[in-house]
C-alpha cells in the first residue's frame, strides 16, 4: 500500500506540472499587467517596477525562475500586497480555508450518511420523503444563494449567530452549514440508494437469519457497504467545497485563502494567483489519494499492489 | 396493470409506439415534470418578451427611488409627493406656498424676491415623481406664480435596487441572460462533447485510450479556477463567457456518448453498414449519433441547470456579465451586499433562481425517466 502510495504521489507530479504551466502561461498572454492603474506610471518608474520583479526577462527564464523557486519553497513576493512574500499570505489564510472546509466534510458525511441511512430504513414513509426534498433542495439550491440566506435569517432577523469574521466557534456554525448543505444532499442521496441495495442483500440477509440485533446488522454489516459510493464521492466532493469556499469567504467575511484567488486574478497578482493554483492542484491531487486509499480500507475486494 | 385479464380479448397491435411517443406519454403521467416543463416555458417566454413588455427599462435609474420595498400600489406615495415637490423646486431658488393635489396633479404656487422664469417648470419634470410641469399663471409683476404637474406614477413590484433601477425588469432580463447562457453552454458542451466522445467510441483501441486518458486527466484538474482565470484575463464578454463553461463541461458527456457507442458499435446494423463500405464518419452520423440521442437529451436537461449555476457562481463573484445587463448571480450578489436594509433584493433573485433550477431539475428527472426507465 506504502509502495502503491508513493507511486500515486510520484504519478501525480506531471498533472501539477501541467497545472502550473497552464496557469502560469495563461496569466501572461492575457493583457494587462500587476502595475497598471488608472494613472499611468511614468515609464522609468514602470521599468524600475518591472526590472524589481523580474518581469522585464523572457518570458521563458521566468518561468523557469518561478519553477526553480518553486521547488526551493519560495513562491515569490506579491505584487499588490507589499512586503509579502506569497507563502506568508497563504501561510495565514489557508489554516482557516482548511479548517472550514474539512469541518463541513466531515460534516456532510456523518449528517448525509445518516439521513442517508434513515431513509433507507424506512423506505416510503415520512421520515423518507423528507430526506429526499432536503437533499433535492440542497443539490439545487447552490451555496451562493444559500449562503446569503442563512445570513439574513440567522444573524440579521433572528441575530443568533454572528453575520461574520472569524475566532469564535459560533461565527463557524453558518459558514459550515453553507459549505455543507449540498454535500450533505448529495451523500443523503447516495447513501440511501447503496444503503435500500445493502439491505436486500445476501450478508446482510445472513447476519439477520443468526439473530444478530437490527442495530448492529445495520451499523456493522449494511453500512459498511452502503458507505462505499459516498466514499468515492469524497473527491469530487473536496473540489466543489474548494469552490464552495470562495463564495462562503466571501459572503461571511472570512479571512481565508479562497478570496486571494479573485482578487489575485483581478489585480493580475502573479505570483498570488499561482500560488493559490498550486496549493489547489497540490490539494486536490493530494485528497484523491487520501480517497483512494481510505476505499481499498473498506472495500477488501480493491487492492493496490 | 392488474385488470389486464378483464378484458379476454387480446388488442391487437395495430400500430407500435416509438420510442418518443411512448416517452411523451410517460412524462406526461410525471406531474412534477409537467409542472415543471409549464413553469420553464412561462420563464423562457418572461426572458423573451418579458423586457420588452415591461413598465421600465432594466437601465433605467429612478434617483428618487433608490431601493424603494416592493409595493403594489404606485410610487410616490401620497405623503411623499409633497416633500418631492418641495426638493424639486429648491433648486430653483423660490419660495414655495401652498401645494395642493388634485387628481393626480400637483399645484404649487411659488414666489420670489425676483422676476420667476418660466422655465421653473422644468426643475419638476426633471424630478422621477412628477412630469408635464408648466407654469399656468404667472403674475403680472413676475413674482408669484402657479406651477402644475401631473404626478408620475409609478409601479414597482419588486422594488429597486442599490440604483434605483426596477428589480422586476432586472430579473427579466437576468432570466433571459441565464436562459441564453445556459442554451448556448449546453451546446458547446453538446457538440464538444458528442463528437469527441462519439470519435473515440468508434474509432476505439490504442486512439480511444489515449483520448479517454485525456478525459481523465482533465477530470482531475480544478477547472473551475481555470474559467475564472481566462474569465478575469481576457474580459468579461458573453461569448467567452459560454465557451468556457461549455469547455468545461463536455466531459461527462464525452464519456457517456463514448460508453454508449463502444456499444453500438457491436450491434448488427453497424455491422452491416460497414460490410456495405459506409465510411467510419457516414456511420458516426447516420447510426451512432442518432441512438446515442436519448441519453444525450436526457443528459442535456440536467446539464443546463449546471451551466446556469457555474454562470451565475462566476457572476456573483463579480466576473460574469457586465452592468447595465445582469444575470441571477449578479443581482444575488448585490442582495447579499444589500440585505440588511433591503432583503427583498435578495428574496426576489434567489427565489428566481431556486424556482428556475428546481423546474430544469424536476424535468431533468422526469425526461430521465421517460426516456429510460431501466435507468432507476
Amino acid at each position: 500500500m506504502l509502495v502503491y502510495a508513493l507511486r500515486r504521489l510520484v504519478g501525480a507530479i506531471p498533472t501539477i506540472f501541467i497545472i502550473i504551466t497552464a496557469a502560469f502561461f495563461m496569466m501572461r498572454v492575457a493583457p494587462g499587467g500587476p502595475f497598471d492603474q488608472e494613472r499611468t506610471l511614468e515609464a522609468t518608474v514602470m521599468a524600475n517596477l518591472n526590472k524589481t520583479f523580474g518581469l522585464d526577462r523572457p518570458l521563458y527564464e521566468q518561468y523557469g525562475m518561478y519553477l526553480g523557486n518553486l521547488v526551493r519553497g519560495d513562491m515569490g513576493p506579491s505584487f499588490i500586497y507589499r512586503d509579502k512574500r506569497v507563502h506568508e499570505i497563504l501561510a495565514e489564510g489557508l489554516p482557516i480555508s482548511m479548517q472550514l472546509g474539512m469541518t463541513a466534510l466531515l460534516l456532510a458525511l456523518a449528517v448525509g450518511t445518516l439521513l442517508g441511512t434513515l431513509a433507507a430504513l424506512r423506505q416510503n414513509t415520512k421520515t423518507d420523503y423528507a430526506v429526499i426534498a432536503v437533499a433535492t433542495f440542497g443539490i439545487t439550491v447552490p451555496n451562493f444563494v444559500v449562503a446569503p440566506v442563512l445570513s439574513l435569517v440567522f444573524a440579521v432577523i433572528l441575530s443568533w449567530l454572528p453575520a461574520q469574521g472569524w475566532g469564535d466557534w459560533r461565527q463557524m456554525i453558518l459558514p459550515v452549514i453553507a459549505l455543507a448543505l449540498p454535500q450533505v444532499a448529495v451523500i443523503a442521496r447516495l447513501v440511501r440508494g447503496s444503503m435500500i441495495e445493502a439491505l436486500r442483500s445476501d450478508h446482510v440477509r445472513t447476519a439477520r437469519a443468526y439473530g444478530l440485533p437490527s442495530r448492529m446488522v445495520v451499523v456493522k454489516h449494511a453500512l459498511r457497504a452502503a458507505i462505499l459510493p459516498a466514499v468515492s464521492y469524497l473527491g469530487p466532493a473536496a473540489a466543489a467545497l474548494l469552490t464552495g469556499s470562495i463564495v462562503v469567504e466571501q459572503v461571511f467575511n472570512l479571512p481565508g485563502i479562497g478570496r486571494y484567488f479573485v482578487q489575485g486574478a483581478l489585480n493580475r497578482d502573479y505570483t498570488l494567483v499561482m500560488g493559490t493554483v498550486v496549493i489547489v492542484a497540490v490539494f486536490v491531487v493530494v485528497f484523491n489519494l487520501i480517497v483512494d486509499l481510505l476505499y481499498a480500507m473498506l472495500d477488501p475486494r480493491v487492492r493496490y499492489d | 396493470m392488474t385488470d389486464m385479464t378483464a378484458d379476454a380479448t387480446p388488442v391487437l397491435a395495430t400500430q407500435s409506439r416509438s420510442l418518443w411517443a411512448t416517452a411523451l406519454i410517460r412524462l406526461r403521467r410525471n406531474r412534477a415534470a409537467m409542472l415543471s416543463l409549464f413553469v420553464l416555458i412561462f420563464m423562457l417566454l418572461a426572458g423573451l418578451f418579458g423586457p420588452m413588455l415591461a413598465p421600465h427599462s432594466y437601465s433605467n435609474v429612478y434617483t428618487q427611488y433608490v431601493k424603494v420595498p416592493p409595493s403594489l400600489s404606485p410610487y410616490p406615495h401620497a405623503e411623499n409627493i409633497i416633500p418631492a415637490a418641495e426638493s424639486a423646486l429648491s433648486r430653483a431658488r423660490v419660495d414655495i406656498g401652498t401645494i395642493t393635489i388634485e387628481n393626480g396633479r400637483a399645484i404649487i404656487e411659488v414666489t420670489s424676491e425676483r422676476e420667476i422664469d418660466p422655465r421653473i417648470s422644468r426643475y419638476l419634470d426633471r424630478s422621477d415623481v412628477f412630469f408635464n410641469g408648466e407654469v399656468t399663471e404667472i403674475a403680472a409683476d413676475g413674482l408669484s406664480a402657479t406651477v402644475e404637474a401631473d404626478v408620475q406614477e409609478l409601479y414597482f413590484i419588486m422594488g429597486t435596487d442599490a440604483n434605483g433601477r426596477d428589480l422586476f425588469a432586472r430579473i427579466l432580463i437576468s432570466l433571459r441572460i441565464s436562459l441564453m447562457i445556459g442554451a448556448l453552454a449546453t451546446s458547446v458542451a453538446l457538440v464538444i462533447g458528442v463528437t469527441y466522445g462519439a470519435t473515440a467510441g468508434f474509432i476505439g483501441g490504442r486512439v480511444d485510450n489515449v483520448m479517454m486518458r485525456v478525459v481523465d486527466i482533465l477530470y482531475s484538474l480544478p477547472f473551475v479556477f481555470f474559467v475564472i482565470l481566462l474569465v478575469v484575463f481576457f474580459g468579461r464578454n458573453l461569448i467567452l463567457m459560454f465557451l468556457a463553461v461549455g469547455a468545461v463541461e463536455w466531459l461527462d458527456m464525452a464519456r457517456i456518448v463514448r460508453g454508449q457507442t463502444l456499444s453500438l458499435r457491436r450491434r448488427e446494423f453497424v455491422q452491416a453498414a460497414e460490410t456495405l463500405g459506409v465510411s467510419g464518419w457516414k456511420i458516426v452520423q447516420r447510426h451512432i449519433i442518432p441512438n446515442t440521442l436519448g441519453t444525450v437529451i436526457i443528459y442535456m436537461t440536467l446539464l443546463v441547470p449546471k451551466v446556469i449555476l457555474l454562470e451565475s457562481f462566476l457572476s456573483f463573484l463579480g466576473l460574469g456579465v457586465q452592468e447595465p445587463l445582469t444575470s441571477l448571480g449578479v443581482l444575488i450578489a448585490e442582495g447579499a451586499k444589500n440585505m440588511r436594509n433591503a432583503p427583498f433584493m435578495l428574496f426576489w433573485p434567489a427565489a428566481t433562481m431556486t424556482v428556475l433550477l428546481f423546474a430544469l431539475n424536476f424535468l431533468g428527472d422526469g425526461l430521465r425517466d421517460a426516456l429510460d426507465p431501466k435507468d432507476r
